[in-house]
């Protein structure tokens, strides 16, 4: 699939964004005044910025309120609707802690809850995709609830809980990259059900219907960025998991928290570039670019 | 409203005969046509004549070349297009309603003055038939030519789908596969009509008749097998140059 920048922005900060609201919302001594301005502010930065970025690759963002109407069937549909409702609850609850110095309880749980529950739809718009069988799959709603939380708990400062989540998240995400490897092979699908040609005979693409590309292959049948995988991944959790909880474990000051985010976010953002560049849709069948498509270990 | 109709009355789509199809791209440039002039946003292209051109089609031809156990590969043309799934998953995922599946007559069309673009119903699609105009910024797909085969200021041949109207070969046919009765669904069920990734669960209504085997080449004269060969050596100077070549090597 191709690795739309605004849609990898997007995921990435709106998930660390919606994590850091839900450690504010459920916080039983929550930071009050100007401190909770400042957390407040980067978490609705993240997770509006990041709301904003998703309608970047929309082809009429000015018709995007329309994306309101289809909760009933659509999980983009109720994505919208879920983070409408977690931003205002978690607004009602900032003014409650910025203005009164009041924390109310029952509000920050909800507004925790609706925040966990914007990244689980998040997470559902690619699960659904049968297309796509990486996604179709277990990983993308605990990948997704596990980078917004244990990103939430680096970002508000919940060193204990980072600490081990991270590693937790570190090793659920190597099993997910295997497993989801697993879940490609297994599809079922390849040129002889594409073509239903399969009883004749051994079926080979021999010529495209069009000669350049076209939006499928842009869009679906991407080749590049899939042949140095290995080494990203590498890269990827030493710098979402190791650095950050090697940083935590040296003598604590509020500097190295900058840094360890820094780090956190950066591993998260190569993440999700190869959750998007490396998923095959099988499309890609009919063009004979499966197996091209597929990972080379880099 | 995107959640799919749990009947539709007919079942319009098409039957597309593997075994006819020449792969003349006609359909492609018919549909084309007629899509661009007349409902919805027109079929763009951009940088035609530049060194990247891209467009939207709603109609495309592939060429497969099949190798059976025994004998010579057989290439075989293979148009697509939207086959207006009965659990169509580009319908569901779509989150403003602009795409939605007919009770009436089953056929899948997106309402392009609410679609904001996103693009998710073309990944929902197991045969790439969505297409984003690249002009329009819309989801562009097959229509079964609906402003056709009502249109009563058309003549009655012309009221089909463009692509069945022009195909030279006969390879296209429209009709309503839900009647057991009707002539698809009869050439659907005497030929074996197949859909494409069942795996997938979209119950496509369209199918695809697959070739025909191919004759095989007969045995000309039942007993030539059983006379001697008319020359079993060489003679003349033909043969003395192979006696000769021979002894050389």
């Amino acid at each position: 699939m191709h690795p739309a920048p605004s849609i990898i922005l997007f995921t990435t900060l709106s998930g660390l964004g919606f994590g850091m609201l839900a450690f504010l919302g459920i916080d039983a001594t929550p930071p009050m005044g100007l401190s909770a301005l400042a957390f407040l502010v980067i978490a609705f930065s993240l997770a509006g910025g990041g709301l904003l970025a998703s309608t970047f690759h929309l082809g009429h963002p000015e018709r995007a309120l329309k994306a309101f109407t289809q909760w009933r069937s659509s999980w983009l549909s109720r994505e919208a609707w879920v983070s409408l409702l977690a931003l205002s609850a978690m607004a009602a609850h900032g003014v409650g802690l910025v203005f009164l110095e009041q924390a109310w309880r029952v509000l920050g749980i909800v507004g925790a809850v609706l925040s966990l529950a914007t990244v689980f739809a998040t997470s559902m718009i690619y699960l659904q995709m049968r297309t796509v069988p990486r996604w179709n799959h277990w990983s993308p709603p605990v990948l997704f609830l596990g980078f917004a939380l244990a990103g939430g708990a680096l970002t508000t400062g919940r060193v204990s809980v980072a600490l081990w989540a991270l590693p937790l998240l570190a090793i659920v995400q190597a099993f997910a990259w295997i497993d989801q490897e697993r879940r490609e092979r297994s599809t079922g699908t390849d040129l002889a059900t594409a073509t239903g040609l399969g009883h004749v005979g051994r079926v080979r693409a021999f010529e495209a219907p069009h000669t350049g590309e076209s939006y499928l292959t842009r869009e679906m049948v991407f080749q590049i960025g899939r042949k140095h995988a290995m080494v990203l991944k590498v890269i990827s959790a030493l710098l979402f998991a190791v650095v950050p909880v090697v940083l935590l474990l040296l003598p604590f000051t509020h500097f190295l928290v900058v840094p360890a985010v820094a780090s956190h976010l950066l591993g998260a953002l190569i993440q999700r570039l190869l959750f998007f560049a490396e998923a095959r849709h099988v499309v890609s069948q009919y063009y004979g670019r499966w197996d091209m498509t597929g990972m080379r270990g880099g | 409203m995107t959640s799919l109709p749990s009947h539709t009355d007919r079942s319009l789509g098409l039957v597309i005969d593997l075994d006819t199809c020449v792969g003349c791209h006609a359909c492609v440039t018919a549909c084309k046509g007629w899509n661009t002039e007349n409902y919805g946003a027109p079929l763009a292209d951009v940088d035609a004549y530049g060194p990247n051109p891209v467009g939207s089609f709603l109609n495309r031809i592939h060429s497969y070349e099949v190798q059976p156990e025994t004998g010579p590969a057989q290439v075989v043309h293979f148009p697509k297009s939207c086959l207006h799934c009965a659990d169509a998953p580009c319908v569901t995922v779509c989150p403003t309603g602009a795409s939605y599946k007919r009770t009436e007559d089953g056929i899948v069309l997106v309402n392009e003055s609410d679609c904001i673009g996103c693009g998710l119903c073309a990944w929902a699609c197991p045969y790439g038939a969505r297409e984003m105009d690249p002009e329009e910024q819309v989801m562009k797909k097959c229509t079964l030519c609906v402003d056709r085969i009502y249109n009563e200021n058309l003549p009655e041949e012309d009221r089909q789908p463009a692509c069945v109207r022009t195909c030279p070969a006969g390879a296209r046919h429209f009709g309503d596969l839900s009647d057991p009765e009707s002539d698809v669904s009869r050439l659907v069920a005497e030929r074996g009509g197949i859909e494409l990734m069942p795996e997938q669960g979209t119950a496509p209504v369209n199918r695809y008749l697959p070739p025909r085997p191919k004759d095989e080449l007969p045995e000309l004269d039942v007993l030539a097998p059983f006379l001697d060969p008319v020359a079993e050596d060489a003679k003349g100077f033909v043969g003395w140059l192979d006696r000769t070549l021979s002894r050389l090597t």
